[in-house]
């Protein structure tokens, strides 16, 4: 089973009609994986014997049998989950993450686990554990990271929705790459008990699909208030799908001259300009606005990622599960070892690069002043949105780049994440939908709004959809 | 600032992490420049501004603070990479040999 022209409606439809059966659907689309997957490596588990074995209910559930895609460092009772690392690369969870155990719930149908940058950092899907990702748009392109398995699941056609993870962009940029939706909510919006902690004030699960209503249907599955995660918003989760097919008329539309300046690849600027006059000419109201902090926001993202990360990355200490290294002296040397051996060369930089910020002698100079950067970032966002309900900008400053080319310079791809990181910082829901093609390969409109305000985004992303008619467009890479 | 190989070698026992002679230079090298990029923030003026350490509008979250049964032993115990008699199987902590 290929998804290139299928949405969760239409499958939802044949499913109950009976022309389609759950089994068949979930059994053909593993061949599918197996077979197009040995191009595209966007999987770490293929989980062979997925089958449907509950009572379905196709008229309640919209989801039920539709096979989704899970980020590998999402929870997955008895199912291998990795985090793309040699340190958890045999760990299997005794329980199920918040989101897993609602789309459960809604019955939807588990093929597997992608591939991502180890413990989600990353913006190439280069530093896994389990080998480079490909852009199924040209095979020799990264597909961006941390969730580029989810990313090229989605836009290969493997699945109709994936979960993602974005801690600095890590859905949108691969989304962005592939040609796909993809959306962080409001930071608070969905449960992050079960997803394995990179930065936890940061990270936020989300959805990627083709089109911006799957992902819509998706995330009124998973959103909303749970008791094992307390910072969570206790806000009423709406109908998100109740925003796709609303006009457009009077949205007032920030543009933040930062977002299209001569750091962005001048295709993209084209590209990104025609989306915003289109949204003019339906309509919308187009005010030029300014994000000064925007050039610091990759140092001050980078110290307070890093440091929470080498708080949470801890508790690897290879006593209690994951990889623990042999002929070791003493307990000591077992952490050192076991984290020496077991951590990847990215996960080692950013975990000094937090325990170096958060050190004694060094904490005001970079950590504090970090969080007291991020407290003035937030308030450029609060004015902007005080007049705006969106603002919109491209997703990355180029294409996908080529495999290889970028790996050796950590700096060069700390860069890549320049346009996507404010979000995260700030808390505020963003989203990439596809604009257009810059020599062959996607590129993504980012669409950006207040908190806990993700209808205005949904309302926005179809409405380029339904203008560029992009998802039309198939992978040139998937052709044999 | 410079980030000397002494800095790092300081961060890399903080860190619980080791670096071999010939990863030490290219360790220090992107730290140096990483940290430097980092020192940027320096140039932002914070005087008078608070810190953010969330975003979310809740205040701080309190539960009655009661025992929960949540998974079983046996269960959690299926990851542990070393044990024995149900136990979990560590080097040795005080080595008698050296105390003396």
């Amino acid at each position: 089973m290929n998804y290139l022209n299928e949405d969760i409606d239409s499958l939802n439809q044949k499913l109950a009609q009976g022309t389609l059966s759950a089994d068949k659907l979930a059994q053909d689309t593993v061949a599918n994986i197996k077979q197009t997957d040995k191009k595209l490596n966007a999987w770490i588990t293929v989980q062979e014997d997925a089958k449907v074995s509950e009572e379905l209910n196709f008229s309640h559930n919209k989801l039920a049998g539709i096979p989704i895609a899970i980020k590998d460092n999402i929870m997955t009772d008895g199912v291998k989950t990795t985090a793309a690392s040699h340190i958890l690369d045999n760990y299997l969870p005794v329980y199920d993450a918040t989101v897993i155990e609602r789309l459960k719930k809604a019955q939807a149908t588990f093929v597997g686990k992608t591939n991502l940058d180890e413990f989600a950092m990353g913006s190439s899907t280069e530093h896994s554990y389990f080998g480079v990702t490909h852009n199924p748009w040209n095979l020799d392109k990264v597909p961006g990271g941390s969730s580029g398995g989810s990313a090229v699941a989605v836009a290969s056609g493997q699945v109709v929705a994936a979960l993602g993870s974005d801690t600095g962009g890590s859905i949108r940029q691969p989304a962005a790459f592939n040609g796909i939706f993809g959306i962080k909510p409001t930071y608070g919006r969905v449960s992050r008990w079960g997803l394995i902690a990179f930065a936890s004030s940061l990270d936020q699960i989300g959805v990627m699909s083709k089109r911006a209503k799957t992902s819509a249907q998706v995330l009124n599955v998973i959103a909303g208030s749970d008791d094992h995660d307390s910072t969570l918003s206790t806000r009423d989760v709406p109908d998100f799908t109740q925003f796709i097919g609303q006009d457009i008329k009077g949205l007032r539309v920030g543009v933040p001259k930062e977002y299209l300046s001569d750091a962005v690849d001048a295709g993209i600027r084209t590209v990104v300009e025609e989306q915003i006059a289109a949204l003019e000419a339906a309509g919308a109201i187009i005010n030029e606005v300014s994000l000064p902090l925007t050039k610091y926001v990759v140092p001050d993202y980078y110290i307070i990622a890093s440091s929470e990360a080498s708080s949470n990355l801890q508790r690897y200490d290879g006593i209690r599960y994951g990889y623990r290294a042999d002929d070791t002296k003493n307990l000591l040397d077992v952490y050192v070892k076991s984290r020496s051996e077991g951590f990847g060369e990215e996960v080692k930089r950013r975990i000094m690069l937090g325990s170096f910020a958060l050190s004694a002698g060094s904490y005001d100079r970079f950590f504090r002043q970090a969080a007291k950067v991020r407290t003035l970032i937030c308030q450029e966002f609060d004015d902007i949105f005080a007049q705006n309900d969106v603002v919109v900008g491209p997703t990355t400053t180029t294409p996908a780049f080529d495999i290889g080319s970028e790996i050796s310079d950590p700096i060069k791809m700390y860069n890549n994440d320049i346009l996507t990181i404010s979000a995260n910082l700030a808390g505020i829901p963003a989203a990439s939908v596809p604009a257009g093609l810059v020599d062959g390969m996607p590129i993504g409109l980012q669409i950006m709004a207040n908190r806990f305000d993700e209808g205005s985004i949904f309302k926005t992303a179809d409405f380029i959809e339904r203008t560029n008619k992009f998802y039309e467009k198939k992978p040139a890479g998937m052709e044999d | 600032m410079k980030i000397t190989e002494e800095t790092i070698k300081h961060v890399a026992t903080l860190s619980r992490l080791e670096f071999g002679q010939a990863e030490m230079g290219k360790i220090t090298e992107q730290m140096d420049s990483i940290i430097n990029m980092a020192d940027q923030l320096s140039e932002v003026d914070t005087a008078g501004v608070s810190e953010t350490v969330q975003v979310v509008d809740r205040d701080t979250v309190f539960r009655e603070d009661k025992p929960e049964h949540w998974q079983d032993r046996t269960e959690l115990m299926k990851n542990v990479p070393e044990q024995a008699n149900g136990f979990i199987k560590v080097p040795v902590i005080i080595n008698k040999d050296e105390d003396e």
